[in-house]
């Protein structure tokens, strides 16, 4: 009886259960926690208009956008190099969810502002959450004075409002896309038949073509459009290309400009006929 | 049946023998620090870890590390994303582990000693052997480790784009400590 005591105690030490490996101990000891998705689009836009990406906290960025002229111009204005609508900006993120931003484009010498908050986030882990969603506002004012001066232009009636919904979804760590329901409001329109407002829907998408390179595209689609020009929907495709601090972002759109009122509802370029703007964006990080 | 019931008694204070003695075996950590530091022309940069996971099995001196990328704090949230974006892929490789040998386990005392471990680390989906040079106290209550090491970027498939070359060393230094306790299941 006692042998076997001894032969059952012996071959229980000699188990000794090493047989878990230990990094699979290390495996189910890691805490669940939420895994906050990341770089849904490089850039704080897709191309024209915002992503839901935010500046981070205490951040400043200044941001230098160009729009040449149609390229279809010809070699007479250098393939639209001649012309150009250029916007300098100061963006600050106020804390890593909250993104104010000041810019002045030189087409119809626009000033415009604007606040952007990340509101859901996507995650993964313990809380998954399938998709970020972001709200955007943005007030401009129009200051070219190109009215008949016997019929002065109010402050008031120089203002556009933008109200968007931004919201993504990281499918993969290549592929991103964002749908954009837009608000736009024209305290003054050219002539009576153009709607004050005017909602739209934009389609952004991100597909990573190298670790520093992604194919970007973005199309507004507008319900309703001005009488008075021959309003058109904006379509841009586009390159980021990180370099480390920055990132630079070559486009072409068939829009000249460069904030939401203006590229959503006043364009007229028709892309597949050529009415194509190159530009870039580019960034620096303070 | 009296005899039974003795044997089955002393399997069983053997069997408890057996788990007392295997549960102390092993000591962990949830909250070891990890951080790199990086020494460039232009300019200098650390980011720290404090939720590394590392085990030892003081029975036969194994010791297994694993690191979450994403858990690695930097000075600005913007360096954070490019570090797991584009230079460790965090979404691809999660995780980066050591797991090796500590070279004469029973031979460390609760004084500090020096002490190699021996093993394979593995970054960025690559695994090399390594020898880590560290300083060890063993006592019943705690297995405290500490100590540092290079890597080199290259090594691990971590490419450096030439505009930020200046910015980012090619050889990063480790520091680690970890300060396990008992492992109780």
């Amino acid at each position: 009886m006692k042998k076997i005591i001894v032969t059952i105690f012996v071959v229980l030490i000699s188990i000794n259960i090493p047989a878990q490996d230990l990094l699979d101990i290390l495996d189910s000891e890691t805490p669940k926690t939420d895994n906050i998705v990341t770089a849904t689009f490089k850039g704080t836009r897709i191309l024209n208009g915002h992503s839901i990406e935010n500046r981070k906290d205490k951040e400043l960025e200044f941001i230098i956008s160009h729009r040449f002229g149609r390229i279809n111009l010809g070699f007479d204005e250098l393939f639209g190099l001649d012309k150009s609508n250029i916007r300098f900006a100061l963006e600050y993120g106020v804390n890593n969810n909250l993104t104010a931003g000041l810019g002045r484009s030189s087409f119809e010498k626009t000033y415009d502002g604007f606040l952007k908050y990340s509101l859901l986030k996507q995650k993964t882990g313990a809380n998954s959450f399938p998709f970020a969603v972001s709200l955007f506002g943005s007030i401009a004012v129009k200051t070219l004075k190109d009215y008949d001066p016997a019929d002065k232009r109010t402050f008031s009636e120089s203002l556009f409002y933008v109200g968007q919904v931004l919201i993504a979804k990281k499918v993969s760590p290549s592929f991103s896309f964002q749908l954009t329901p837009t608000y736009v409001h024209r305290n003054t329109v050219r002539i009576a038949a153009d709607p004050h407002d005017i909602f739209a829907l934009g389609l952004g998408t991100r597909l990573k073509l190298t670790k520093r390179v992604s194919f970007n595209s973005e199309y507004y689609f507008a319900f309703d459009q001005s009488k008075s020009i021959d309003a058109r929907n904006s379509l841009a495709f586009g390159v980021d290309i990180e370099t480390g601090g920055h990132v630079f972002q070559l486009i072409l759109s068939n829009a000249i400009t460069m904030i939401e009122k203006s590229f959503i509802t006043e364009n007229t370029g028709d892309f597949f006929s050529g009415d194509i703007h190159f530009g870039f964006n580019i960034s620096r990080t303070f | 049946m009296k005899k039974n019931m003795k044997t089955i008694y002393t399997i069983i204070i053997c069997l408890l023998f057996v788990t007392v003695n295997n549960a102390q075996e092993r000591f962990l950590t949830k909250n070891g620090s990890i951080s790199f530091f990086s020494s460039a022309v232009v300019k200098d940069f650390k980011a720290d870890n404090n939720q590394v996971l590392s085990i030892i099995d003081a029975g036969s001196g194994q010791m297994a590390i694993a690191i979450l990328m994403k858990s690695f704090m930097f000075e600005k949230a913007l360096m954070q994303e490019h570090f797991n974006e584009n230079y460790v892929e965090s979404d691809k490789f999660p995780k980066a582990t050591v797991r090796g040998d500590i070279v004469d386990f029973e031979s460390i005392t609760d004084l500090e000693t020096k002490a190699e471990v021996e093993g394979v680390i593995s970054i960025h989906g690559v695994s090399k052997e390594i020898v880590i040079g560290a300083n060890i106290t063993k006592s019943e209550e705690s297995i405290f480790v500490k100590g540092e090491f290079n890597i080199l970027l290259a090594d691990y498939d971590i490419e450096i784009p030439r505009v930020v070359s200046k910015s980012i060393a090619k050889k990063i230094k480790v520091t680690f400590d970890f300060n396990h306790k008992p492992y109780k299941k």
